[in-house]
């Protein structure tokens, strides 16, 4: 179990690190959507403060979205993800593997680079650093919901726009609960309700994606 | 003497046809019964409201629409699951023909919301937590035909959107109570859609018949779409050649 897991993570991130012309893109993406708000509403440091959070957060989500359709697409073109299913090794343990990867590579980085953006939305200390915090905890989150969306998409015509209709809506409550906390400490407020609730849909989301997404490819291998 | 009970007489597509075709009309008849019956109350028993005047007589349409919005998706959930652990084919069908009447509901819900809130509150559109998580269902209502739309193989979209319509049905409390919570935090105008005067019995009577004639209308709506799908999906079958509707 933990050795198929390894050389499943390990695999994705060699292939990912062979091209990291998507890695980079999504992460230029994030960088890019971030800079765009400023020019789009003026460059005023107090509202600025006020958006922030929800921006980065907003930016954040669409930004794991872009390379979410490839999750599960490559091998299953190539018949890999048949032999995933099939292995005695387990594939809910492999399926966890892949979904890590995916947050190692489009999730990790975002949490790094939030606070630096942060800073563009003149946001002080405590609240640069409750954003990466919130980011850390909801980002897996993402990518977990994601991978039920890339799982029920695979091999279909117009998989990604399908993917963002189907996933965003399921996004919801991570946004306002991360971007919520934030605010709420600009604001002045108690913010560890918010973070207790971003933990528990992590667990929560940590137990039952596996068992979603094996049984959606399953499905589509059918 | 107890007999047996075949429980799943019915799964099978070529039983329930004839079964949905009889069922049918009775629904639609008492649907209309229903609808006259609730718009006679709605707009000529119930009385004017004492602070809403006249145009308060939108919830008859209203609430109904968006009860039924939230009641179809928990039905479509139902047969998702059964869907999965019988693996009926029955199953998905009613989930399939369940979606778009719920989806209409839900917009009717969101059209007739903003109706009632122009004049109450001048606006038509307050992110207050209700309107949100009914704009929210929607999305997912939209999603799920969508995904449903995009799958070929019947078989495998009834699947897929089974999986869809549970991963929906757990996260619908979860995001029901984050906009909640997010509403009580971004507390803007001072609207409260909960706070209102306690109603007149009439009215109640109204609304629950508008819900009833609501609900049957959709089983009818549903029995009938189901039908359509039997003949498409079943449409090489023996069974569908003999039928005097395909014969003729």
């Amino acid at each position: 179990m933990t050795t198929s897991f390894m050389a499943v993570l390990r695999r994705d991130l060699l292939l990912a690190m062979r091209r990291k012309n998507e890695v980079l893109t999504a992460l230029f993406f994030f960088v890019i959507v971030a800079s765009l708000f400023p020019l789009a509403i003026g460059p005023e440091p107090r509202l600025l403060r006020k958006i922030g959070p929800g921006v980065l957060w907003v930016a954040a989500l669409l930004s794991t979205l872009l390379g979410l359709h490839r999750l599960f697409a490559d091998d299953y073109a190539d018949g890999t993800l048949e032999q995933m299913a099939l292995s005695p090794a387990g594939f809910a343990g492999i399926v966890t593997a892949k979904m890590l990867g995916h947050w190692l590579l489009a999730g990790l980085p975002l949490v790094l680079l939030a606070p630096l953006l942060g800073v563009q939305y003149d946001l002080d200390g405590g609240a640069l650093l409750l954003l990466t915090l919130t980011l850390l905890l909801g980002t897996p989150l993402l990518s977990m919901i994601g991978a039920i969306g890339a799982a029920l998409t695979l091999g279909l015509r117009g998989g990604g726009a399908l993917l963002a209709l189907l996933v965003l809506p399921l996004y919801i409550p991570a946004l306002v609960f991360g971007a919520g906390a934030v605010e709420a400490h600009v604001a002045g407020l108690t913010y560890s309700g918010h973070m207790a609730l971003l933990g528990a849909m992590l667990v929560v989301a940590a137990f039952f994606t596996p068992l979603a997404v094996t049984a959606a490819i399953r499905i589509a291998l059918e | 003497m107890m007999t047996k009970v075949n429980w799943f007489k019915y799964s099978s597509p070529a039983t329930f046809y004839p079964l949905a075709g009889q069922a049918m009309p009775i629904f639609a008849a008492l649907a209309a019964v229903l609808c006259v019956a609730g718009l006679w109350v709605g707009f000529f028993v119930a009385p004017t409201d004492a602070q809403q005047g006249e145009g308060y007589r939108i919830i008859f349409l209203h609430v109904p629409t968006s009860w039924m919005s939230m009641f179809i998706y928990l039905v479509m959930a139902f047969w998702s699951a059964m869907g999965l652990v019988f693996n009926t084919r029955l199953s998905g069908m009613m989930a399939a023909a369940l979606a778009p009447t719920g989806a209409m509901f839900a917009a009717l819900s969101l059209i007739t919301g903003s109706f009632w809130g122009k004049p109450m509150w001048g606006t038509w559109w307050v992110w207050d937590a209700r309107l949100t998580s009914e704009l929210i269902l929607f999305f997912l209502y939209l999603g799920y035909l969508g995904l449903h739309a995009a799958i070929d193989d019947p078989r495998r979209a009834d699947k897929a959107c089974a999986v869809l319509a549970l991963v929906g049905a757990v996260n619908i409390p979860i995001i029901y109570y984050s906009v909640q919570w997010w509403n009580t935090l971004h507390q803007g105008a001072s609207v409260s859609v909960t706070r209102s005067p306690s109603m007149a019995h009439t009215m109640l009577i109204g609304m629950l018949l508008m819900a009833l004639a609501a609900w049957m209308y959709s089983i009818a709506v549903a029995l009938s779409r189901v039908r359509a799908i039997i003949l498409e999906r079943e449409r090489r079958t023996d069974w569908v050649a003999e039928l005097k509707e395909v014969a003729a």
